[in-house]
């Protein structure tokens, strides 16, 4: 077996091809490294090109006032300052030059009048803040960081002869485990999906961008892709996954036709003036607005429409709170039974804007209601409801290096790291953030690789990764993995969704551990070539993990807060916030444990009217002012 | 309302194949690509299709649907008569891998031969100033979401197998166009290398692709046309001939 075996030696492997992964090569490249970039679909297709509204950055082009401190409180509001305080700080401060340098890349965003770069206004955002190209901004980063690895290529070629000498592409590609030496990062191990070929890359460095957890979710906007994997694969190798509670439902999913409920409804409809109402016709969002928000969000229909006009003097409307809060609101009219036929509640946007501008502003919405659900936006109001979008949990990283904790050589970045976005994150700082990290990432491993010794994989780790492998064929009388992967999704959206409480996520853990023993014997039928049960077949170990961390995470968080409401413990508790929830992996279930949350340092504390972090933070934490 | 629906797919891998029929579930409102997923789970659990977003945004899902290159997240169930047996095969201009999937490789090979963005030598980061109306010419072929329909629907490789060493085919002639267009690339000669490179030239403008672009873009009309054109106008041009030749061809074209 192993004399066959496909065989690959690297500096670094980079694990997804989003937008984190793609930067995290540039970067990795660009300091002399030999990179290899796996991804689970072919080049150019991960889930960032479903990122519609904008990347979040303090450029200050729409309005001057608008600064990195700005972009740091609104982000640390926005998580109910659970962020950690570094990695929202080193976002805000770097998010406006990872988006320059894209347009020195060849990427066209939208412009002011002057020619500057657009910014549009988002939900928790205090300025217009968001450069975007209409409402496809993440295809446009993944084109250009797509375009930019190959004029990286292209370099490579005329320099050294071979395009592929220092950064190769492996498409459709299935990572199934890192592996370690001596407790140290060594390489990966997986297999072709067009064929089922195993291959091995060593390489001292591995970084994980490989995206979100959503498919372990029944109504998500996530693509068969956000099966957790990184998540899963930082677990099995010894790293922490930090607050997996929160989960971000986004408040506006398409609800009708079925085949479409969960697919994303973007926030620029809401930025653009889209406004909310329940069957009664009331624009509910007003009776929502929590206390800690109150002097920022406009209390009545007036003042909110002049807000379009004139932000300097009227506050902004409620439609555009943190996405956790109407996401919440939208429950509780549909469930107070003033939802739309289909369970949802109207969005709409046709009074306000005429349908030119729709169109042009809006032009994938648009599209995708008209194609697949015959409604024209431009005349009639959608229906939308909540859908799982986003995970703020993630692996356990060092911020200024993106370096897992306790895993030497592993790094992880974008959605699959933990952290940066605190219970909650705000729209639009999602695509900066795996810039911003993407980056940090490739420098991490840079800096990782030049002062390390690369371990050769030795052949019994070999030998059981292949086993591993080769499990699901070998195994009979087992399920079949779509039906456990649908029982799972079950489990999750019925007991661990929006709404929790102790008894139904008890009922979930006991699930999931019944779960458990089902999937590892599950069975697949036919060959290797491009078989979706045995793709499934793993993927399915992966979204296991997830729901029960999430699970186990949710249960001890005796509070609500961001994306993790309890029922049965419905405020905020200043204790709580001082803790982040971490999960490790034992070899047979994931345990919890309770980790303190690095402290805010004296500088940024004071960017803060203090009583705003009275709000949030215990008298021993004021009385302190910050760590020094 | 949940109807019974006649599907017939193409299964094989690159050796051989024929079509299966099937009958499967269709519930309102769904897509060609729901009821194939519902065949792989409840029918055939090692049928092949690639997918991702099932959104219309990444163009992954692209295959024959009754003959015509098309989406299958974007075409509704609904649009075919009742009765009507709906027929899924591959992409046909590129190999097989497996049932629905194809090699699409040829793809990455041809945007590895268009030479890179190159932006003005000096300027920094934060400094570019563009109109709206200049950038909007290019950013309508960088909608593109690599989906391939139009290379697959393109006559000149569709059933041409040796025409594609020389010819990148639409999805390439807009990126070349794009690029062509952009307010702040300043390679010069795109054009030209668009016509003795990328074979250009071969494109008789049926418009074919820009038919079957799930964008809308229009690649024939506002890509390949001008582009054919100011090739034509340069080369024909006695005068622009002459300081070509007296410039040695130095980038001016």
């Amino acid at each position: 077996m192993s004399t066959s075996l496909e065989r690959h030696k690297y500096d670094v492997v980079i694990v997804g091809a989003g937008g984190a992964g793609l930067r995290a090569a540039v970067e990795a490249r660009e300091a002399g490294l030999k990179v290899a970039i796996l991804c689970k679909s072919l080049f150019g297709k991960a889930h960032t090109v479903m990122a519609e509204g904008g990347a979040a950055a303090s450029m200050g082009n729409a309005n001057s006032n608008d600064n990195w401190m700005v972009h740091f409180r609104d982000t640390m509001r926005g998580g109910k300052f659970l962020n950690h305080y570094r990695m929202a700080e080193l976002h805000a401060k770097e998010s406006p030059d990872r988006i320059w340098e894209l347009e020195m890349w060849g990427a066209l965003f939208d412009r002011t009048k002057e020619g500057k770069i657009s910014q549009r206004n988002f939900g928790g955002h205090e300025y217009p803040r968001l450069a975007h190209v209409g409402d496809r901004t993440g295809l446009e980063l993944i084109r250009t960081m797509q375009q930019r690895i190959v004029a990286l290529q292209q370099k490579d070629k005329r320099d050294h002869g071979d395009a592929e000498s220092f950064i190769k592409v492996f498409a459709e590609f299935t990572v199934t485990e890192v592996l370690k030496e001596n407790g140290k990062v060594a390489g990966v191990y997986g297999y072709y999906r067009e064929n089922g070929h195993e291959a091995l890359f060593e390489a001292p460095a591995v970084i994980l961008a490989t995206g979100g957890v959503g498919k372990t979710f029944k109504i998500t906007s996530n693509s068969w892709e956000g099966t957790g994997d990184g998540h899963a694969l930082a677990l099995k190798a010894g790293g922490n996954l930090v607050d997996m509670e929160f989960l971000q439902f986004h408040p506006t999913g398409m609800v009708w036709p079925p085949s479409v409920r969960g697919i994303l409804v973007t926030e620029s409809v809401r930025g653009e003036g889209g406004i909310l109402t329940n069957s009664l016709g009331e624009r509910f969002m007003f009776k929502y607005i929590p206390d800690v928000f109150k002097d920022k969000y406009a209390d009545n229909e007036a003042e909110a429409d002049r807000w379009y006009t004139d932000q300097d003097n009227n506050r902004r409307p409620p439609e555009l709170l943190p996405r956790d809060e109407v996401a919440r609101a939208i429950n509780s009219e549909v469930k107070a039974g003033r939802g739309t036929e289909h369970g949802g509640v109207f969005l709409d946007v046709s009074k306000r804007l005429s349908a030119e501008v729709i169109k042009k502003r809006l032009p994938s919405m648009w599209h995708q209601f008209y194609e697949l659900a015959g409604v024209d936006i431009t005349k009639e109001a959608m229906e939308v409801g909540p859908t799982c979008h986003y995970v703020m949990g993630g692996v356990e990283v060092e911020p200024d290096t993106a370096a897992a904790v306790g895993v030497p050589g592993l790094f992880a970045a974008g959605e699959c790291a933990g952290g940066m976005h605190g219970s909650n994150r705000l729209g639009g700082n999602s695509l900066s953030d795996l810039l911003v990290f993407g980056r940090r990432a490739g420098m991490g491993a840079a800096a990782y690789v030049k002062q390390t010794t690369a371990t050769p994989v030795s052949e019994a780790t070999v030998a059981a990764a292949a086993k591993k492998v080769e499990a699901p064929f070998t195994r009979t009388g087992g399920e079949n993995p779509y039906a456990l992967h649908q029982e799972l999704q079950e489990v999750t959206h019925n007991l661990v969704g929006i709404i929790r409480t102790k008894k139904e996520l008890q009922e979930a853990i006991d699930k999931i551990a019944d779960l458990r023993t089902r999937i590892a014997n599950v069975t697949v039928t036919g060959d290797r070539t491009f078989n979706p049960g045995f793709h499934l077949s793993f993927d399915l170990d992966n979204m296991l993990l997830i729901a029960e961390s999430t699970a186990k995470s949710a249960i001890v968080r005796e509070e609500s807060r961001g994306g993790h409401t309890r029922d049965d413990f419905p405020g905020m508790n200043a204790e709580w916030r001082q803790k982040n929830n971490i999960s490790s992996f034992n070899g047979s279930e994931v345990v919890v444990r309770q980790q303190k949350l690095p402290e805010l340092t004296k500088e940024l504390f004071d960017l803060f009217d203090v009583h705003e972090l009275e709000k949030y933070m215990t008298p021993a934490e004021i009385s302190k002012g910050g760590s020094n | 309302m949940a109807r019974t629906l006649k599907l017939r797919i193409w299964r094989g891998n690159a050796e051989s194949g024929a079509l299966q029929d099937v009958t499967v579930n269709a519930n309102d409102g769904e897509v060609v690509l729901d009821v194939i997923h519902r065949v792989q789970a409840e029918q055939m659990n090692d049928l092949a299709v690639r997918w991702n977003c099932k959104a219309g945004k990444c163009g992954s899902c692209s295959m024959e649907i009754n003959g015509k290159p098309r989406l299958a997240c974007m075409t509704q169930v609904g649009s075919f008569e009742p009765e009507e047996t709906i027929t899924v095969t591959p992409l046909r201009a590129f190999p097989v891998i497996k049932d629905l999937v194809t090699d699409v490789s040829f793809n990455y090979k041809k945007a590895m031969e268009v030479p890179a963005f190159e932006p003005p030598v000096g300027m920094k980061p934060g400094e570019p100033r563009m109109q709206q109306i200049d950038v909007e010419r290019s950013q309508e072929f960088r909608k593109c979401i690599e989906c391939f329909l139009c290379q697959d629907t393109c006559h000149v490789i569709r059933d041409h197998e040796e025409n594609k060493k020389s010819f990148a085919g639409p999805r390439f002639f807009i990126r070349i166009a794009e690029l062509d267009m952009h307010p702040l690339d300043i390679l010069r000669n795109r054009k030209k290398t668009a016509q003795e490179e990328h074979g250009l030239g071969m494109c008789n403008i049926t418009k074919c692709c820009t038919e079957v672009c799930p964008e809308h873009i229009r690649i024939t009309d506002n890509a390949i046309i001008p582009m054919k054109e100011r090739v034509v106008d340069e080369k024909y041009d006695p005068l622009r001939w002459l300081g070509s030749v007296i410039r040695k061809r130095e980038g001016i074209l």
